[in-house]
């Protein structure tokens, strides 16, 4: 499971950029390996639903990630202006473990600088990155 | 785990399998200067006769102490203890400090717990309560980092009439955390000062700590003191406490949009103790939860959907979360926590409401009459719960000292803690002081002044 649309970090996040609007979320590899998903908690958020930043910089943890197993932090894959976190998660956490690159999104908002899209994976180059993690 | 005495030959023969000539080489790595060079000067041993016969003596030196009429508070309070609590806290089913982690095997001590939780929320009106921290000073200081946790931000704003105990744990717990102190300004009337909240929040503050009843016994307007922190920012409100009882009359904070609620639980069952160990109470909102140091026990169905108890949302925690745990206390003060559920019970809804409002009838009759029949006279005009501040015409320390020789403990000397305090007093009064008492105390009070 690699959609060709996206692009990839070796932290396991996908980001999907169309002209400035981004969304990121977990790759398939990487809510298989986390198991059931009980828990994601955003950080750099009020109760509101407003944002407590205005940026959130490439590499910056903006939610951490509960399974029955570990927890994980989730990383900004580029610098992000953001706009929305996945409300529905709060009460359908498995949501990402289903549907990891469509319903299971984590955050929306606007890309701040277009170059950090150079330093991200291709699916093939992620694709790679994986079974050789794995040791395939 | 069984005991296993060694020999010196088992020893030697460990030793040699491991190729290593003594003990003292397995210390190694160890730096020089930091080895023992000689032994621990520990008396020969002693007969149980002797041993006995040298406590007794000493504990008879407490004698003074246990006999005398006390009016010491300021963070632990001379309650009642009903023979029940140390009765079920002492069955062996129950007696144990440590944390339950099999909940095959640990329900007894898991539904204590939660009950415990379910009353702390009760009187706090706030959504969860954890199974405790370790008093009131860590809990206090756990709040404002957990504050820390919730909204960015290097300031804490701090009432000035917080214990100055819990600060003192308070800066030590910071000292490496980019997290800055400033205080509000203090008041005539000993309360916080309204304006200088509003004054003093801007975008840096991430929480602020008030303790009602404060330091000097003064009990704060929570709810005011909170709508002007919603209305200026969004600062997380820690309401902290010393004498747990008053949350039995007072306001909850949970109705005056507290945001934690974090302090000591000593006076629910827990005897003085030396200072120690005492109950660290801490509450919060439901949307905060993940947020929460400590355990939490929740209760669930087992597969035969019996009702059960087992520890939850465990992954805040330091065995799964490691350095990004919300607290490194990964245990709780179970034994105590047990105690103050035991009291809490005995104690029953109404009967905590009566027994606060004796506190506060009994301190204030006191007050009356210090005022009526000496020359000590009342320091702040607010309202208060069982403890409040004198003006003495002598140096406090002095007066302190000449009480005890005659027999009664008159208060806490402020000038301790404060050096702008020299004359002040801080004196509690609970159910413990019988009227007699306060009519003994204040002729003694009358005599000391009159130097005789």
């Amino acid at each position: 499971m690699f959609p060709k649309d996206l692009l990839y970090t070796k932290s396991h996040e996908w980001v999907k950029i169309e002209d400035d609007e981004v969304i990121v979320g977990i790759t398939s590899y990487a809510q298989e390996e986390l198991g059931d998903i009980v828990y994601v908690d955003y950080s750099n958020i009020y109760e509101d639903g407003t944002f407590t930043v205005d940026e959130i910089a490439k590499g910056d943890a903006f939610c951490s990630i509960e399974s029955v197993k570990a927890v994980s932090d989730v990383y900004a894959p580029i610098t992000i202006k953001p706009l929305e976190i996945n409300g529905e998660l709060e009460d359908t956490p498995e949501m990402v473990n289903q549907s990891p690159f469509e319903k299971g999104w984590l955050l929306k908002g606007k890309m701040v600088n277009e170059s950090e899209k150079e330093e991200l994976l291709s699916a093939e180059e992620y694709e790679k990155f994986v079974k050789e993690e794995k040791g395939e | 785990m069984n005991y296993i005495p060694n020999d010196e030959k088992k020893i030697k023969e460990m030793l040699d399998a491991i190729g290593v000539s003594s003990i003292h080489e397995l210390f190694k790595p160890l730096p020089e200067e930091i080895l023992l060079k000689e032994n621990l000067k520990i008396p020969e041993g002693k007969s149980d006769i002797e041993v006995e016969k040298y406590f007794k003596k000493r504990a008879g030196e407490n004698e003074r102490g246990v006999n005398s009429i006390s009016f010491l508070g300021g963070g632990s309070y001379n309650h009642y203890v009903p023979a029940v609590v140390d009765f079920v806290a002492s069955m062996p089913e129950f007696y144990t400090a440590y944390t339950p982690y099999q909940p095959e095997v640990s329900q007894g001590t898991l539904q204590a717990i939660f009950e415990y939780q379910t009353l702390i929320c009760q009187l706090t009106k706030m959504d969860v309560t954890n199974a405790s921290m370790y008093d009131g000073a860590t809990a206090f200081t756990e709040a404002v980092l957990m504050a820390n946790r919730i909204r960015k931000g290097n300031k804490v704003l701090l009432s000035p009439y917080i214990n100055p105990l819990y600060l003192k744990v308070l800066k030590t717990y910071i000292k490496n955390y980019p997290i800055e102190i400033e205080f509000l300004e203090k008041n005539k009337d000993g309360l916080v000062n309204f304006e200088d909240i509003s004054k003093k929040l801007n975008e840096d503050v991430f929480c602020v700590g008030i303790q009602s009843p404060n330091f000097f016994g003064n009990i704060e307007d929570l709810k005011k003191i909170s709508q002007i922190i919603k209305e200026n920012s969004k600062a997380i409100l820690v309401h902290t406490f010393s004498e747990a009882l008053s949350l039995a009359i007072l306001t909850p904070p949970g109705d005056c949009g507290v945001d934690i609620v974090a302090g000591e639980g000593q006076s629910f069952g827990l005897k003085l103790n030396y200072g120690g160990p005492y109950l660290g109470i801490l509450s919060t909102k439901n949307s905060y939860v993940r947020k929460m140091p400590g355990r939490i026990v929740g209760q669930t169905l087992d597969k035969d959907g019996n009702r059960g108890f087992v520890l939850t949302l465990s992954t805040r925690e330091q065995h799964i979360k490691r350095e990004k745990a919300t607290s490194n206390i990964c245990t709780n003060n179970g034994l105590c926590a047990l105690m103050a559920t035991v009291y809490l019970l005995w104690a029953g809804k109404s009967g905590i409401k009566k027994l606060a409002r004796r506190n506060v009838h009994l301190a204030h009759n006191f007050l009356e009459k210090i005022e009526e029949k000496t020359p000590i006279k009342r320091k702040f005009n607010s309202i208060f719960f069982n403890e409040f501040v004198v003006s003495l015409p002598v140096d406090s320390e002095d007066f302190y000292e000449k009480c005890c020789e005659n027999g009664v403990f008159p208060g806490i000397p402020l000038k301790w803690f404060y050096k702008d305090m020299k004359n002040e007093m801080l004196i509690s009064v609970t159910e413990m002081n019988a009227l007699e008492d306060m009519e003994d105390a204040i002729k003694i009070f009358n005599s000391v002044l009159k130097g005789e």
